[in-house]
């Protein structure tokens, strides 16, 4: 198979088309089956009691939050390098989400953090260096959104998306590197310091994230390609058809 | 070499570069990113003096004194090298326990134990149900009779 076939923005436009669906409707299953887990199966926890049931939201979404940032520096690379269009508008179409997640894994650490650090929030290396990528995110979204010229607006958002990623391993190991706060992580390669249903729970609620994350980048990169290439004859047809004008 | 081979060079250049010089500088900047200090730190002066600054570790366990006051609590911070106490008024969060991690923030006084003017409770990485919880407590403390 011929990868560089789905780089054509209109070969792209129609695969996504045909996957978004799919994807959209794996989320809300798994999500549906997560969330039932998190809320119903998984007991409760001998420390914490049922606050921690946070972390069926909160992990997920700081994964995602890193994963989305990642593959958006992946994006950046491969479009700076060869020059394809689509894989910038995939980047771009990426960023929203990414930031959505960063802020719901801010946003729920805090309240978790109150009932049991103590404090909404506190300034280490593991919170701080998280904050430091939701800024990445707006500077992202800002950047590419300021420049007037798309090409050099794509390049622009790229350079922001790799010179970032160098904050991504920060973020995953500053809770090694440093005494913070914030633990340390509870399941990783060499240990799984979660009991079975509560693992269970939150590694659905992770794949129901990337379905989620997969399918609105999907359906956001539609209407990006179509943005762009609107002065094509293609994209104009099917603006034309979905009662839109070019 | 293809021009696109030699942009992928560059891209790949650019972000080692950017990687190696991350690094220098989170490693030149080692001791402001740590969230608190060590008993042990405390002990061999790398604290400011005066200064406030916060000291992290395990509350000893059966250090926990309420004074009579009801707001004034006393407890030892180790970490099972060296130990410091610390005197604290005020509403404690609810994870904090003797034999639990904690961070207090405050200063040393003249005598060489600390005066917190906040406490926070820190959680560790293992969630389990009470049952599980019950179970490893009891094999612990199996394990430790045997010691002996």
């Amino acid at each position: 198979m011929n990868l560089f076939k789905f780089s054509s923005p209109q070969t792209f436009y129609s695969l996504a088309g045909k996957l978004a669906p799919a994807f959209g409707v794996i989320a809300a299953v798994l999500a549906a089956i997560g969330l039932y887990i998190s809320f119903f199966v998984a007991p409760t926890d001998a420390v914490q009691g049922e606050v921690y049931r946070i972390i069926f939201i909160h992990v997920p979404a700081a994964w995602m939050s890193m994963v989305i940032y990642l593959a958006m520096a992946f994006w950046s690379a491969i479009g700076l390098g060869l020059g394809t269009r689509v894989s910038f508008y995939m980047s771009k179409a990426l960023a929203p989400t990414g930031a959505l997640f960063c802020f719901l894994a801010l946003w729920t650490g805090a309240l978790w953090g109150r009932p049991t650090w103590g404090t909404y929030w506190a300034w280490d290396a593991r919170m701080t260096s998280q904050l430091l990528l939701l800024f990445l995110y707006f500077g992202h979204i800002a950047l590419t959104n300021a420049i007037e010229d798309a090409r050099r607006a794509d390049k622009a958002g790229a350079i922001i998306a790799l010179v970032g990623a160098v904050n991504i391993p920060v973020i995953y190991f500053s809770v090694k590197w440093w005494n913070t706060l914030h633990q340390g992580s509870s399941i990783n390669l060499t240990k799984i310091s979660v009991v079975n249903t509560m693992l269970i729970g939150m590694l659905i609620m992770a794949l129901a994230a990337w379905a989620y994350s997969i399918a609105v980048a999907l359906v956001r990169v539609r209407s990006i390609i179509l943005e762009r290439e609107r002065r094509t004859e293609w994209a104009g047809v099917e603006i034309a058809a979905q009662g839109g004008r070019a | 070499m293809k021009a696109r081979h030699k942009r992928f060079l560059w891209i790949g250049a650019g972000v080692a570069l950017l990687a190696i010089s991350a690094t220098l500088v989170l490693n030149a900047f080692n001791d402001n990113l740590v969230f608190f200090q060590t008993p042990s730190d405390v002990v061999d002066g790398k604290v400011p003096k005066g200064r406030n600054f916060r000291i992290g570790g395990m509350v000893e366990k059966g250090s926990v004194q309420r004074a009579p006051d009801g707001l004034t609590v006393h407890f030892v911070i180790t970490d099972t090298v060296k130990s410091i106490p610390v005197t604290y008024k005020g509403a404690l969060p609810d994870l904090f326990k003797d034999g639990k991690g904690a961070v207090a923030q405050g200063k040393l006084d003249a005598d060489g134990s600390f005066i917190a003017s906040e406490v926070l409770a820190k959680h560790d990485e293992n969630y389990m149900p009470p049952e599980a919880k019950a179970a490893v407590d009891k094999a612990r403390e199996a394990a430790r009779t045997m010691r002996r």
